[in-house]
């Protein structure tokens, strides 16, 4: 395994682990404050969602404005989850987890079912998954929480509470990110089908449904816990920097493999040419979606992370205002770049919500509102492909494949070679 | 018979139906592009499809290839009915093409334009891909390597790094035929492929098409301005103006027919 990794990625692996340890010392010897700490976290979730993002609208073309809205659906599934737990009550973890898997499980049911079908049209597709999935969540209240509820309070009753509650924890963000994904995969059916401005603005909208449904959890939903417009508290704090950085690294990992894949290319190329790919074969439709519901996972997640390190959630912070930060954030960084994206989030944090809020005049925190929009301007007057346009550390770059039999193109170097100098077709087949 | 010159001796009648155009009409709102169009391909001839600006040969095209639906009649690729399919489905089906005007990934590398066209045949799932398995590595090394020899049947081989969008007009019409192939195609619709060549680069052309023919055992339909270039490479033409078929046969017939004559010059003065 180690023979296979080259000088760079050695060296992006080691900065990674020094990142890790010097932060987690901080974080011990109480260098860093609560303050900072925070700060770091939601650079961290933030990074997560603007790279979901980057995948959806910097690598596969697709403009969305909902990734707060998944953000959302992961942090309140995920704190409901640890919430409902640490009072004893298993339901939320059985729904929520379980409830995904059997959803998914429908969903693949009802997928196979339909491929024997031609000219199903889109939304047939939307409403037979729709209703697989409401299916699946309803059978696993009625189902599997009265078996499955004492069941896991009894399997994980046998470790003792730290270790259970970090179990627990674990099982929440993957419920909290399988929820955002299932989500996705619903809205994103029939939406994407849309162009791409259009896109833009049902993902708007969904949003803004979100958020007001998160307004109303106690009213519309049954969720008195939330506690709608007045916001969800006593949610245990369970992040920690391992977790944060666990999960980024999972997030950046995973997105580069599948970026590196020939499923990436073929995202890649509907931002390209969404015509001339469907004409090379591509299944447009399902590339997109498989885009998006990626890019959404990754929301969920870090709304899982936020908000077991903010403690307390408000549907204010999911407002369609507060789901610009992720686009700001891959435009800035470089849309297709995601070297760009980290470094962006993290900076983006940084300033606006660390040192602008500390280090401006008294009476002055809200000129930062000001400052931020003129960066932004002068970015698209100065640089408009971003910080770091297409830029990526070795690390992330797509490896180049060698040229076939060694050195058979290296006496000339690319771009020397004027076109005259081509070999005819026919020259090369004698 | 339809859908073909009654007089071919090409002796391709032997051989297998692959695509049968049967009475397709297709309407734009009000506007009828395409009326009554019949066309019969047997394996491994090449055809060409011409006519003046406008006649609806792209719309043809078109068709077959999903992009729009037929209004009216059948499209049978090797006896599967294609309208209403998909288009990503028909080109995986065995229909390949190229376009009017180059439509390359045109930021992706010039490999990376060729692998995209193998996605359909990667046989390796996101998860494989996610993982980095021994699936992942084999099929992509198992890629790269398809990729890179149609490359170097195309001379484009040592460009492979190379930003699509970079490459000279020429080669960018190579690299979209290579593309196209990679698709494992078994009939292989050119789209105006000489547009913008110069006589040079259209000589080139010809070979590289009557190689690739023959290389991939392809059938080849061509629409093409170029008189030179459709005459000396069909075997036999058919011919559109207004959206209806005026003429059909070998190419010095075509060349002859008065109503071809009239379509493309314009009616002879009476003096």
């Amino acid at each position: 395994m180690l023979a296979r990794l080259r000088k760079p990625h050695i060296v992006t692996i080691m900065g990674a682990l020094l990142v890790f340890i010097v932060v987690q010392a901080l974080l011990s010897f109480g260098v860093l404050s609560t303050f900072w700490r925070g700060i770091i976290f939601w650079g961290a979730a933030i990074t997560m969602v603007a790279l979901g993002l980057n995948l959806i609208y910097g690598f596969n073309g697709q403009f969305s404005l909902g990734q707060y809205g998944f953000y959302a659906i992961g942090a309140y599934a995920a704190a409901d989850v640890t919430y409902r737990w640490t009072r004893a009550d298993p339901s939320a973890l059985v729904v929520v987890l379980f409830g995904s898997i059997v959803a998914v499980l429908f969903n693949i049911g009802v997928a196979k079912l339909m491929s024997r079908f031609y000219r199903v049209n889109v939304m047939a597709h939307f409403t037979f998954y729709t209703l697989a999935t409401i299916l699946a969540f309803a059978l696993t209240v009625i189902l599997l929480v009265p078996v499955l509820g004492p069941v896991m309070t009894g399997v994980l009753g046998i470790f003792p509470t730290a270790v259970s509650n970090q179990i627990v924890f674990f099982l929440a963000l993957l419920g909290g990110a399988a929820l955002a994904g299932l989500a996705s995969f619903l809205f994103g059916i029939p939406v994407l089908e849309l162009g791409s401005d259009y896109f833009g603005i049902a993902t708007l909208g969904f949003t803004i449904i979100v958020k007001v449904l998160l307004d109303n959890t106690d009213t519309i939903l049954p969720f008195p816990e939330m506690k709608g417009a007045r916001g969800m508290i006593g949610i245990p704090m369970w992040t920690t920097w391992p977790w944060v950085f666990g999960s980024l690294v999972l997030v950046v990992l995973v997105m580069r493999n599948l970026l590196h894949s020939t499923t990436g290319r073929a995202i890649v190329s509907v931002r390209e040419d969404e015509r001339a790919a469907e004409l090379v074969g591509i299944d447009v439709a399902s590339s997109k979606v498989l885009a998006f519901v990626i890019g959404s996972v990754f929301a969920g997640l870090a709304g899982g992370i936020r908000a077991h390190d903010l403690a307390f959630l408000h549907p204010q912070s999911f407002n369609f205002i507060q789901s610009f930060n992720p686009l700001i954030i891959v435009v800035l960084g470089g849309l297709g770049s995601m070297t760009g994206t980290v470094f962006t989030g993290f900076l983006w944090i940084f300033l606006l919500e660390g040192l602008l809020r500390l280090y401006l005049p008294a009476g002055f925190e809200t000129w930062r509102f000001v400052v931020y929009p003129l960066v932004l301007l002068l970015m698209m007057l100065l640089r408009p492909e971003g910080l770091m346009g297409r830029y990526e550390i070795p690390f992330l770059r797509q490896r180049l494949p060698a040229l076939l039999g060694g050195d058979s193109g290296a006496d000339k170097a690319p771009g020397e070679v004027p076109s005259g100098d081509i070999p005819p077709a026919g020259e090369v087949i004698a | 018979m339809k859908g073909r010159p009654d007089n071919l001796s090409n002796g391709a009648s032997s051989r297998p139906v692959v695509l049968e155009v049967d009475q397709v009409t297709h309407y734009f709102g009000n506007l009828r592009a395409v009326h009554d169009f019949d066309l019969t391909l047997h394996h491994g001839e090449l055809v060409g499809l011409i006519g003046p600006n406008g006649a609806g040969k792209t719309t043809v095209f078109n068709l077959i290839t999903g992009v729009y639906q037929a209004s009216e009649g059948s499209i049978r690729y090797r006896d599967v009915e294609l309208v209403g399919l998909p288009s990503f489905e028909i080109i995986q089906m065995g229909i390949a093409r190229t376009f009017q005007n180059i439509r390359l990934f045109s930021n992706l590398t010039v490999l990376d334009n060729v692998r995209i066209a193998y996605h359909p045949h990667a046989n390796y799932s996101v998860v494989d891909g996610i993982l980095r398995t021994r699936r992942f590595r084999e099929k992509e090394a198992e890629m790269t390597e398809r990729a890179q020899e149609f490359l170097e049947i195309f001379g484009l081989a040592s460009r492979q790094n190379e930003i699509a969008g970079s490459l000279p007009y020429g080669l960018q019409r190579r690299l979209e035929i290579a593309r196209a192939l990679a698709a494992r195609p078994r009939v292989l619709i050119l789209d105006e492929p000489a547009a913008g060549m110069n006589p040079q680069e259209i000589d080139d052309l010809m070979r590289l098409i009557h190689f690739i023919r023959e290389q991939f055992d392809l059938t080849v339909l061509l629409v093409e301005h170029r008189m030179r270039l459709v005459m000396s490479i069909c075997e036999w033409i058919t011919v559109m103006d207004f959206g209806e078929i005026i003429a059909r046969g070998m190419p010095e017939e075509v060349r002859k027919n008065p109503q071809v004559v009239e379509a493309y010059l314009g009616r002879q003065a009476q003096v």
